[in-house]
């Protein structure tokens, strides 16, 4: 994305003032603890919790860990997305089986799916699938419920004048349906990154042999503070650069669209 | 092209073939209003457009123009009457017609080339071939250099020139065209006025010209019909424009036959807009 200039503060400006915002806010949580005003018990220590990420890295022991939860999250974000894509235009274009779904399609949305993941344990094991299952769940509906709406919000007049040109359905759907989805998708692929992560490291919290989340939950049980909010700065960090890749990709695709949103907050 | 003058509810003239490239019969179209209450939009029509003449449909606003070119293009079924093109009942799209439309239309995720090279696409011509074809177009339409830009990108009479190139390059008989003009500024409007009746004088196609401005209506058609202030809406007179071709419509305006042809018209006009305004005030 080219980095032009926006209401005079260049981007590097930008760049400086979140590096100085994250350095305060780690050295206001050190401060903080250290003159207790914060307990060190409940609240670890900025420094120890930097030193145990880079003992993890150097002896190389949270790689299996990180693997696990990584790809876990990969397969929940791909499966979902593609089956919420795919029955979200079947739906979309067949109006009578959205209207028998319907009901169905709400109660699934509505009903706290995390409750799944012991049942998921028990069709699936204890390995990576059950953490995919539960992840497929919470990303599905995101993507469904926005294609849905994607397709039904295709220009009228835009379609009135494909068709008119002369286009078969299969030609609609692609040359109308799945580019105006895109740009829906893509705006729930961003919250549907953080809901893969949710689904793989709840379902490695609730019973698994290794994962952040395992790591995490170990961390806990012996009142370690510092692993704990190592682990879940770890996981911030992947969710974050997840995203990233996700708005680069989107920024390739959706080149057709007037740079408005973009600038603001996925800059 | 004749100019034979017309009275009202003619017969098909003698020299053209034997069926009107579009032929509205008795068509009434009437829809569901909020409280229950049909609404009757347009009432019995009858109305020929021969094969290449350019017909302009004028009214007042919200009085069904756009409805009788939503049936022309069969995007519209009438509630009765029928609709034949070419002498064949239409059933379906009419796939004869190439519409123009008043918003934009544009596939806006798709470059100008390639919205103008679609509609070849979907016919079975492979893409390295209609792309050349739409190349052609688009300097036809004065836009060579410009057809990679996305429809945003564009300035809007730029995006109805590639409307127009959309439309044309297919090459259809029959034309519908709905105000496609009205959301322009004056000089990008007379520009797209006379770049249409060029076009349209190299390749005769039936068109139905719908617009509320008298002048745009009088300047490009062979005909001008008058339709009523809706409910209801049907033709109430018609004029033939016997002003020669080819015309420059910023300078056709100034002639005298300009002149009376819209003093002549403007008195039928006026009568529907006022009862229109009167209509609307309840």
């Amino acid at each position: 994305m080219p980095r032009v200039k926006k209401k005079g503060i260049s981007h590097a400006t930008v760049m400086l003032y979140r590096v100085l915002l994250l350095i305060a806010a780690f050295v206001a949580w050190w401060g903080l603890v250290k003159i207790d005003v914060l307990p060190r018990f409940f609240f670890g220590d900025p420094i120890q919790v930097l030193q145990r990420l880079l003992r993890w890295f150097t002896t190389g022991t949270i790689f299996p860990h990180l693997a696990d939860t990584l790809l876990e999250t990969m397969l929940s974000f791909v499966i979902g997305t593609a089956s919420g894509l795919v029955v979200g235009l079947w739906l979309a274009l067949s109006p009578i089986t959205a209207r028998v779904l319907d009901p169905f399609i709400k109660a699934a949305n509505s009903m706290p799916r995390l409750i799944f993941a012991p049942i998921f344990a028990l069709w699936f094991g204890l390995g990576i699938w059950s953490k995919v299952a539960l992840g497929v769940t919470l990303v599905f509906f995101v993507v469904f419920f926005n294609v849905f709406q994607g397709v039904r919000e295709v220009s009228p007049v835009v379609l009135a004048n494909v068709r008119l040109m002369g286009a078969s359905r299969a030609q609609l759907m692609r040359w109308v349906y799945l580019p105006s989805a895109t740009s829906w998708v893509f705006s729930s692929l961003h919250n549907a990154v953080g809901l893969a992560f949710v689904g793989s490291v709840v379902g490695e919290y609730l019973g698994s042999a290794r994962g952040i989340g395992y790591l995490i939950l170990q961390a806990e049980g012996v009142f370690d503070i510092d692993s704990v909010l190592a682990g879940i700065l770890l996981l911030t960090v992947f969710a974050l650069i997840l995203d990233q890749t996700v708005s680069r990709i989107e920024r390739r695709l959706l080149r057709w669209q007037a740079p408005i949103q973009a600038q603001t907050l996925q800059a | 092209m004749t100019t034979a003058s017309y009275s009202t509810r003619s017969p098909p003239r003698v020299e053209a073939p034997a069926a009107p490239a579009v032929r509205f019969d008795k068509v009434s179209c009437r829809f569901g209003g909020h409280d229950g209450a049909a609404y009757t939009a347009v009432a019995d029509v009858d109305l020929d457009i021969a094969p290449g003449e350019f017909v302009a449909v004028v009214g007042p606003t919200g009085c069904g123009k756009s409805t009788l070119l939503n049936v022309a293009s069969g995007l519209l079924e009438p509630s009765s009457g029928q609709l034949s093109v070419f002498g064949h009942r239409l059933v379906g799209l009419n796939r004869q017609a190439a519409y123009l439309f008043q918003a934009d239309a544009l596939m806006p995720w798709c470059t100008g080339v390639d919205n103008i090279a679609a509609g070849l696409q979907f016919r079975g011509i492979p893409r390295a071939q209609a792309q050349e074809e739409a190349r052609g177009w688009l300097a036809r339409v004065g836009l060579r250099a410009y057809g990679d830009r996305y429809p945003h990108q564009m300035s809007g009479g730029m995006r109805k020139r590639v409307a127009l190139a959309q439309a044309l390059i297919l090459d259809p008989p029959i034309l519908l065209m709905d105000e496609p003009f009205s959301a322009l500024d004056i000089q990008t409007r007379q520009m797209m006025e006379d770049l249409l009746l060029k076009l349209w004088s190299a390749n005769r196609k039936s068109v139905i010209f719908v617009t509320h401005d008298l002048e745009e209506a009088i300047s490009m058609a062979d005909r001008v019909v008058v339709l009523s202030a809706g409910p209801g809406t049907h033709p109430v007179a018609e004029f033939a424009i016997d002003l020669p071709r080819p015309r420059e419509v910023s300078e056709i305006r100034l002639t005298p036959e300009f002149v009376r042809l819209h003093a002549d018209l403007w008195q039928v006009l006026k009568q529907e807009v006022l009862r229109s305004h009167a209509h609307a005030e309840g």
